[in-house]
């Protein structure tokens, strides 16, 4: 049984044929073809699939193909547009990550939270991205990063 | 052969040489979501792979039938054992290991057979479908039990001065550690893609692609130029990828169905695919002098290596040599022992052996000092080796720096952290659910030191290849070393651009048909190996290119004369192309004798941790507040990147210490997600200071030592000693449980 679902992924409009049992993590790689949300754990727990839904950041794995009906989703890819965004500029100066695995995820999280409130304490960084797993760094250049960047402010790169 | 770390008087002052901290070249393209993983490959027409996998420990395999999963619409193959057209077994140092069951299941997740599908929900179905009857045989799980019944991978007896050497002072202890997942982001994924001819080339993440290749084309039945294997994108190793998962899967289904295939494991399956840390049982005998000479050290070492014994043989021979610590003894004997059982199999992870063991003998030196009413700290002072002293375990000359006391401290001296938690109640043990309150915290401090060997040992025939070539624009590094997220190909720009004084170094993986092997991505050898082999390749580059242009320094823009261009790199090119190929070895070493003795070892590194915890007793809640290091690293080539590798390897070392285990009961893991296998999450996260001891090495490329272990090794030790401290009880097992914190 199968169901087209419009979606606007990214600024673009798509009508997507889904299974009732398809999750939109996977409806997302698979048919339209964004990779930037990542397969870590397809349960919730590692935040590596994270992407927003009407700009507030869910688990694109617990979430159904079907629910993205008449939303819009955003991925890494639709906030990065041509260049990186003043978060993501910090990160990779700042040695934020490693092997890089959970970096989308990451940077989306911070982008909501740096959305809401632009200038974070450490404490409000580390609660926004404690649902992102990193098994690589310590965290703590992560957290320099978000700090960096929100002390600069996003400019005109959003 | 020796490279001598000395400035380079041929070449111009580099931006992004060594010592500073460039950007990493796939940082972009990481931050943007735009780098390709294992599991992002695709190719048009590809199918999906499934694995079957036993639900038992141990069983027989009465029958295998694949019709009901090929009567489901779109699936391909299904393949067993008997469709593995070459060799039927696999395994680094002994091939013991079913490719798929050879109709006896040995451990839970054991791969039975694998299908092909148009899709991955169809290829899980058929995985599902394929009707396997099993008879359940009883599991030999315990570790002391197998002992017992000589079902052993290796014993090691170490023996070293005189057995007869008693000390006054005498302090026994009984220590476990857990079973502890590498637990990298990325799970085991790859794409196969025949070639048409009989051949295939499969884009797979792992630690080294020559040893990969080595089993799969013999597994395959194929000539070695057949399979080719490309490093794909990895999203972290920590000693998981060293082994074989899916790659001969892969393999099999393409040529078997003449399609491309991919396979992603889930979570669950990745916890069973790949082998684990060891769990161990330690029992430790310490005598000392009334002054705190240590002058005696009995042990026994447990490991259990599971079912298949892939680094088994070298994990507890680490254990056994690094049993004692970095410390001076006269009279050693330490007897290791891994066994065979039907647990899921161990093998590598960050540490390799000396984590466990370091757990041990750190609790058995502040035993010690208490025994003795000796500062712990002094203790280890007083016991601490140097470079040139005899390492009391293989009685090997430790050549190079090894600066134990100055490592010791430089940490002691570091400033401790505010006492107590403050205010805010996200920063107590249990976090912002208010679980307790600040008056019921103890805070605690623990301290401990590890060190362990740098490359591969025992006589292994260890290189690292590396090509360099110079070409208009700059120069191309060409390996197969698997950068697994550490920073290496940073640290290999950075030594060619320090080598020849040009900027643009572009750094390509290249796969196992193009260049030799670079070794495997483990033993914290890459910065050496690898890098000591673009260090030699650069250098030859940059001789023969001022060698043509008639003398000068070398430069990204070309060969300098009185600081002016006498001739670009096309012009210096224009004879022919100048192209270096580099086999890279370090000093060799030797086998063990039968009491383990020997110049097994080609380097060492050493480093120590201070952890400040906060708990409730009561509740058995710990928050790590803090761990400080001090880290042996030779010469820092990255500064940002190296202390990236301590960070990340000391929250490894907090969550071993507190949280992470993997629960098997009778040989089935009861926690195989990351719902129930605990990481840490940054609220987790210590602060971490760091302070980096330069002392060159003896052979690593400007003296720089590999980094990426020491930081997990003596960690988790440290962090137990703080909550000893914190609590006053025993704490003789990691992970510590809230139950073994609240003595309940």
């Amino acid at each position: 049984m199968k169901h087209t679902i419009e979606m606007n992924v990214n600024g673009e409009a798509w009508a997507v044929d889904v299974a009732p049992g398809e999750t939109l993590l996977e409806v997302l790689r698979e048919k339209v073809g964004v990779k930037s949300p990542k397969i870590g754990c397809e349960r919730g727990d590692c935040g590596s699939c994270t992407v927003l839904y009407d700009g507030k950041s869910v688990r694109a794995c617990l979430v159904l193909a079907v629910e993205a009906e008449g939303h819009e989703i955003t991925t890494l890819e639709g906030i990065s547009h041509d260049g990186l965004t003043v978060l993501q500029e910090k990160m990779v100066e700042l040695s934020s990550f490693q092997c890089g695995f959970c970096a989308p995820g990451i940077v989306l999280s911070v982008h909501e939270l740096l959305q809401e409130r632009p200038d974070p304490s450490a404490d409000e960084v580390k609660e926004a991205i404690s649902g992102n797993l990193c098994r690589c760094t310590g965290y703590d250049p992560i957290v320099d990063a978000v700090l960096e960047a929100a002390r600069i402010g996003p400019g005109d790169r959003g | 052969m020796t490279t001598t770390p000395t400035a380079v008087p041929t070449t111009t002052a580099v931006a992004g040489g060594i010592g500073t901290s460039p950007l990493r070249p796939d940082g972009i393209p990481k931050v943007r979501g735009e780098f390709a993983f294992s599991g992002d490959l695709h190719e048009e027409g590809m199918l999906w792979g499934a694995t079957v996998r036993s639900p038992h420990a141990r069983a027989r395999i009465l029958s295998i039938d694949p019709a009901p999963a090929l009567a489901i619409p779109g699936v391909h193959a299904v393949l067993t054992q008997d469709d593995v057209p070459g060799r039927k077994t696999c395994g680094q140092a002994v091939k013991d290991q079913p490719v798929l069951a050879d109709g006896e299941t040995r451990f839970w997740g054991e791969p039975v057979a694998v299908v092909a599908a148009d899709d991955a929900e169809t290829a899980a179905r058929a995985a599902a479908a394929v009707a396997v009857r099993y008879e359940p045989l009883d599991a030999l799980t315990d570790p002391g039990e197998a002992e017992r019944q000589g079902s052993v991978f290796r014993t090691m007896h170490v023996v070293n001065g005189d057995p007869d050497r008693r000390g006054e002072v005498v302090v026994e202890g009984y220590y476990e550690t857990g079973t502890i997942d590498q637990a990298m982001l990325g799970t085991e994924a790859g794409l196969a893609v025949p070639d048409g001819e009989g051949g295939v080339d499969l884009y797979v993440a792992t630690q080294w692609i020559h040893e990969d290749h080595e089993q799969l084309y013999a597994s395959l039945g194929v000539e070695p130029g057949a399979a080719r294997i490309h490093l794909s994108g990895i999203g972290g190793a920590f000693g998981a990828r060293e082994d074989l998962t899916l790659q001969i899967h892969l393999c099999m289904l393409a040529l078997h169905t003449g399609r491309p295939v991919k396979m992603v494991l889930d979570r669950a399956e990745s916890f069973a695919a790949h082998v684990h840390r060891h769990p161990s049982r330690m029992w430790y005998r310490h005598e000392a002098d009334p002054d705190g000479t240590l002058v005696r050290v009995e042990a026994k070492l447990i490991f259990d290596g599971g079912a298949y014994q892939t680094t088994s043989h070298a994990v507890i021979a680490n254990g056994a040599y690094f049993a004692m610590g970095p410390y001076h003894c006269e009279s050693v004997d330490v007897v290791g022992i891994a066994t065979r059982t039907n647990n899921p199999p161990n093998g590598a992870m960050r540490g390799f052996g000396a984590v466990q063991v370091c757990f041990a003998y750190e609790a058995q030196m502040d035993k010690l000092a208490a025994a003795l009413g000796m500062d712990p700290i002094d203790l280890r002072l007083r016991n601490a080796l140097d470079a040139g002293d005899r390492l009391p375990t293989t009685g090997q000359v430790i050549e190079g720096a090894f600066p134990v006391a100055e490592v010791i401290r430089s940490l002691a001296a570091m400033p401790l952290p505010d006492a107590g938690p403050g205010g805010d109640p996200r920063h107590l043990p249990g976090g912002a659910g208010l679980t307790t309150t600040a008056a019921d915290i103890r805070r605690g401090v623990g301290f401990a030191v590890g060190f362990k060997n740098i490359a591969f040992a025992e006589s292994f025939d260890d290189y690292a290849e590396a090509r360099v070539t110079l070409t208009p624009d700059g120069l191309l590094v060409e390996t197969a070393a698997a950068e697994v997220g550490q920073g290496m190909v940073t640290v290999l720009q950075q030594i060619a651009r320090t080598a020849t004084g040009i900027e643009q170094v572009e750094v390509a993986f290249v796969d196992t048909a193009a260049i030799g092997s670079a070794g495997s991505t483990s033993a914290s050898r890459q910065t050496q190996m690898t890098g000591g082999a673009v260090l030699e390749a650069a250098e030859a580059v940059r001789d023969e290119a001022l060698r043509r242009a008639g003398g000068g320094t070398l430069s990204g823009e070309g060969v300098l004369r009185d600081g002016v261009v006498v001739a670009t790199l096309a012009d210096v090119l224009a004879e022919g192309p100048i192209t270096e190929l580099v086999r890279f070895r370090h000093p060799p070493t030797t086998a063990p004798s039968e009491t383990g003795q020997g110049d097994l070892h080609a380097g060492f590194s050493v480093a120590a941790h201070r952890a400040v915890v906060d708990v409730d007793p009561d509740l058995g809640l710990v928050r790590v507040v803090q761990v400080d290091t001090a880290q042996d690293v030779g010469k820092a080539l990255h500064p940002a990147a190296l202390v990236g590798q301590l960070e990340g390897g000391i929250l490894q070392g907090v969550g071993m210490a507190v949280m992470e285990e993997l629960r098997i009961d009778d040989g089935v893991v009861r926690n195989a997600s990351f719902t129930d296998y605990l990481l840490p999450t940054i609220l987790d996260a210590p602060d971490v200071e760091a302070v980096l001891i330069e002392e060159p090495d003896h052979w690593g490329p400007f003296g720089a030592k590999g980094v990426g272990e020491p930081p997990t090794i003596s960690s988790t030790a440290a962090v137990v000693a703080a909550i000893r401290d914190a609590t006053g009880r025993d704490l003789t097992r990691a992970p510590v449980r809230p139950e073994d914190v609240a003595g309940v």
